[in-house]
């Protein structure tokens, strides 16, 4: 059986492996995209958060299967070519990664957030469920605050030059 | 720490050597190219200048990364302490990991290191690089101005470097890519060159953001696990849940029958009483086309598992024996007076015990080795904090002589002392040579809970006299533990108590009669280095008991410690982080942290601040925590503040960044983790029971840096510390619950408050 999925915007990707293969595994290894990381196996830690017909999902407990049809996007399929997303721009600004290993999870679960809630409160943020054993939740929420007024600077300035 | 002192030690003689050959250009040419295949096609427009430093005909400058990153932020601290001294502007700086730098070297004999220290341990490599990359970048400077002053045939001693360029007194300028070339062509000075002085910086001390965050926050950054090698096969391995046990039989039918898998594999584990410098654990390893099919073919492997001598042991039989050894006289590791003698005069006795559990590391990254050993060379690529071990211990496994042993180094996903140990890297060799093939191995997180190098378990004793006036005649802290030594390679020789007792740390020399005692007790799991391994363990006890001395003779916390830090001077500290610690720069900490939490405010109900200090490696650390405690037990932090003496800063917002991590690291362990064994095995299996703090959990934290003047000490460890205790402290003053055991857990739910 292959499946076919839409991969950060490449239609017609196909994949012919096994069909249960976590969508983590199909994408490190099959589609070499190796920013989406392993932390846990089991949906807990989030490294592995990636954007399911624009949604978060955990990779590692999604088979490949779950994906068919549907579109994908990594943490390499964020921005558009060139150009960061204002999420991935924040997080350079407030300085955020230590090791790093977990922040391509932590930014597609915040992107996700900001799709769901454009001005999200304390509490909103505090509903993110991705594990930085380095301990950069301070920044994290400093660079999701600091998201938001850049997305309103880039919106208000596109508005002026438009 | 104990395990750096097998890297190549650096002086100044080996640099000079190697770096007047790489200036040659064979050496530094050959291992830049290895380094950055991203940049090979500018390298015959290129000059390299010494190890670390290219500057191309165009200007562009290329300074090499020497450290293993593992969050700590070396990639971008330690080329700063180079580019600062080469008087070039960072943004105009690109920085490129190097790979672990082998020479053959002929005095002394045997190998020097190229670029000196790479390891990642002990908060050392900002005081290192401080010594050795500042010269560097000064030396580089140095051939830059001989190369102006010979095109323009001016004494050099007139010419000034600035914004990479050299200046002439006339105005007239060259730049370093038009210099480059004939500065490679002159010798390296022979003796050291001036450094800057402070007021001149422009690199260090600025904040700094980190070097590669844009591969970072685009997923280009590559880890250990996202390396690749032709042909390389995935490998995980199953392995003896019981600590020294073996494979009696394999059953791998089903196994072999998951399309994917190549093989299956018996792979050895140390031997019963032998030392831990290899792999931890027998087992059998599942060798396949990828990961997931490796992984489906553990799971229907039948291995049948002779439980060896340590089925029975279990943490609560290890907390029996920890508390039978306090009944009996230890090894002394200190003793200043009598403590007997002050116990019999004293009009007061205050006694209490502390209990802190086994830990593990959790890196994000799990472990894992890319290994390929063909045609009797070697090429390692894995996350690693000690390159340097990992190539001795490759060699040994292999008889590869080490030069031919070719380490990368990617970025690490988390280090924390995990990888000081190189264990994977010994299993990797093991499949890579069973099946004659390139093999990445990979952990799974339970792989990893299950199969550390845990930090010890202990039990503190500690006893206080006190005269008719409340003061303290005498300390007496007693530390029942697992030695650290215990199966550690290298550490054969050291005493008993060393890593588990901190003999010279704090009070010792502040109070009149002090015994610094350790009490051996027999554990069969491997013990490993955990973010300040020994501050961490010392600090928890010796700071909750200051707070209970406090009450008991009805003094504020704050003021019972400065009395007993005393006037500021320097005290005799022989553990690392010596020789000396300095109790004013302990007492500036502890003060600063207290006023920025506005220490001795009124607080609302079951509201409490609890503060701690310590000594870490040549840094001081001092918490202020305030939370809240509910009628209900539930605990918030409402703030936490750190004051730090780092000694000179090269990147603040680097530090700001360790501090963080810290308190946030040092918050989840004494709130949450722990690691138990039960009938011989680890309990814990993945995040849900080794939960680390999310988000929602994690206060901000305030950090306030000291600038104290002296040299750097590093910052990666420093922070951790004292959280434990301040949060203890904390608690006690919100609602009176005294914290004696590690993690606080439900403790405070479950107490009458």
């Amino acid at each position: 059986m292959t499946i076919e999925l839409t991969l950060n915007g490449r239609r017609g990707v196909s994949f012919g492996g096994d069909p249960q293969m976590p969508l983590l595994w199909y994408l490190r290894e099959h589609a070499k995209l190796t920013g989406t990381k392993f932390g846990c196996g089991i949906g807990y830690c989030g490294a592995c958060t990636v954007h399911l017909d624009g949604a978060a999902v955990r990779s590692c407990i999604t088979p490949v299967s779950a994906v068919a049809g549907r579109s994908v996007t990594t943490i390499e399929g964020l921005g558009r070519t060139g150009t960061l997303h204002v999420v991935q721009q924040a997080w350079i600004e407030e300085d955020v990664p230590q090791c790093g290993y977990c922040q391509a999870g932590q930014i597609m679960a915040a992107v996700d957030l900001l799709q769901r809630k454009p001005d999200p409160s304390d509490a909103d943020i505090a509903t993110l469920t991705n594990l930085c054993r380095c301990g950069t939740y301070p920044r994290i929420r400093k660079a999701i605050r600091a998201a938001v007024r850049l997305r309103r600077s880039q919106a208000a300035s596109s508005r002026t030059n438009g | 720490m104990a395990t750096l002192s097998t890297a190549v030690q650096w002086s100044r003689r080996t640099f000079l050597k190697v770096s007047v050959s790489a200036a040659g250009g064979l050496i530094a040419e050959l291992s830049w190219a290895a380094a950055s295949s991203r940049k090979a096609s500018h390298q015959e427009y290129v000059a390299s200048l010494g190890a670390f430093v290219r500057i191309g005909a165009d200007g562009h400058i290329v300074i090499g990364a020497r450290g293993c990153e593992i969050g700590q932020g070396v990639k971008t601290s330690l080329p700063m302490l180079i580019a600062e001294e080469l008087d070039v502007p960072w943004s105009a700086v690109t920085v490129e990991q190097l790979s672990y730098g082998l020479v053959s070297s002929s005095e002394p004999a045997g190998f020097a290191s190229k670029y000196g220290p790479q390891g990642a341990g002990g908060s050392t490599s900002v005081p290192q690089g401080w010594r050795d990359l500042r010269q560097a970048g000064a030396q580089i400077k140095w051939l830059l101005i001989q190369a102006a002053a010979q095109t323009w045939h001016e004494n050099p001693d007139r010419l000034l470097a600035r914004d990479a360029t050299v200046v002439h007194p006339d105005g007239r300028i060259l730049t370093y890519g038009e210099l480059a070339k004939r500065a490679a062509s002159i010798p390296l000075p022979k003796e050291e060159v001036p450094l800057k002085s402070k007021g001149s910086y422009r690199v260090i001390g600025q904040q700094t953001r980190v070097v590669d965050a844009r591969e970072i926050v685009t997923g280009a950054a590559m880890y250990g696990v996202d390396s690749t090698a032709p042909g390389a096969l995935a490998a995980v391995i199953a392995r003896c849940p019981y600590f020294d046990g073996l494979v009696i039989h394999i059953d791998d039918t089903q196994a072999r029958q998951i399309p994917g898998v190549r093989h299956v594999v018996p792979i050895s584990g140390p031997r019963a009483g032998a030392n831990l410098d290899r792999n931890l654990a027998a087992g059998v390893a599942v060798v396949a086309d990828d990961f997931w099919s490796a992984h489906k073919g553990r799971a229907a492997l039948r291995v049948t598992w002779d439980r060896g001598p340590a089925a029975q042991d279990s943490t609560d039989a290890l907390e029996a024996r920890a508390l039978a050894a306090l009944t009996q006289p230890g090894k002394i590791a200190r003793q200043d007076a009598s403590v007997e003698s002050a116990r019999r005069s004293a009009t007061r006795v205050v006694e209490a015990q502390y209990i802190e559990p086994l830990l593990a590391h959790a890196t994000m990254e799990p472990p894992n080795a890319l290994i390929d050993l063909r045609a009797r060379r070697a090429l390692l690529m894995a996350s690693l904090q000690s390159p340097d071990g990992a190539s001795r211990m490759i060699s040994a496994m292999t008889g590869i002589p080490r030069p031919d042993i070719e380490i990368r180094l990617p970025r690490a996903g988390g280090g924390f002392g995990r990888r000081l140990a190189n264990d994977f890297v010994a299993e990797a060799v093991l499949v890579a040579q069973a099946v004659q093939a390139p093999v990445k191995v990979y952990w799974t997180r339970e792989d990893d809970l299950k199969n550390d190098f845990y930090r010890p378990f202990g039990i503190h004793a500690l006893t206080a006299t006190l005269d008719s006036r409340g003061s303290i005649t005498g300390w007496a802290h007693r530390v029942a533990a697992t030695p650290r030594k215990y199966r550690a390679a290298g550490m054969e020789d050291d005493p008993d108590w060393i890593g588990c007792v901190d003999p010279d740390g704090f009070p010792a020399g502040c109070v009149p009669a002090y015994l610094s005692e350790f009490l051996p007790v027999d554990f069969t799991r491997p013990r490993g280095w955990w973010r300040a391994p020994l501050p961490t363990f010392s600090a928890f006890p010796v700071q909750s008991f200051v707070d209970e001395i406090a009450t008991a003779t009805g003094k504020d916390p704050l003021t019972l410690r400065l009395e007993m830090l005393g006037n500021a001077r320097e005290l005799d500290y022989r553990d690392h982080g010596g020789p000396k610690l300095h109790t004013g720069r302990l007492a500036n900490v502890l003060r600063r942290a207290a006023r920025e939490i506005d220490y001795g405010r009124s607080l609302p109900p079951r509201h409490g601040i609890g503060l701690a200090h310590h000594f870490t490696f040549g840094g001081y650390a001092a918490h202020a925590i305030e939370v809240a405690v509910s009628e209900q037990g539930e605990l918030s932090v409402v703030r936490c503040a750190c004051a730090v003496d780092v000694g000179e800063v090269v990147n603040p917002l680097g530090v700001e960044a360790q501090i963080m991590g810290a308190s946030i690291d040092g918050l989840s362990t004494a709130l949450r983790l722990q690691i138990t064994v039960k009938d011989g095995c680890i309990e814990q299996s993945n995040f849900p029971d080794y939960p680390l703090l999310p988000m929602a959990a994690a206060p901000d934290v305030e950090v306030h840096i000291l600038d104290s003047g002296f040299p750097p000490s590093g910052a990666g460890e420093m922070g951790v510390p004292t959280v434990a205790p301040a949060l203890a402290n904390a608690i006690f003053a919100a609602c009176g619950v005294r914290i004696r055991r590690l993690p606080i857990g439900r403790q405070l739910q479950q107490s009458d408050t």
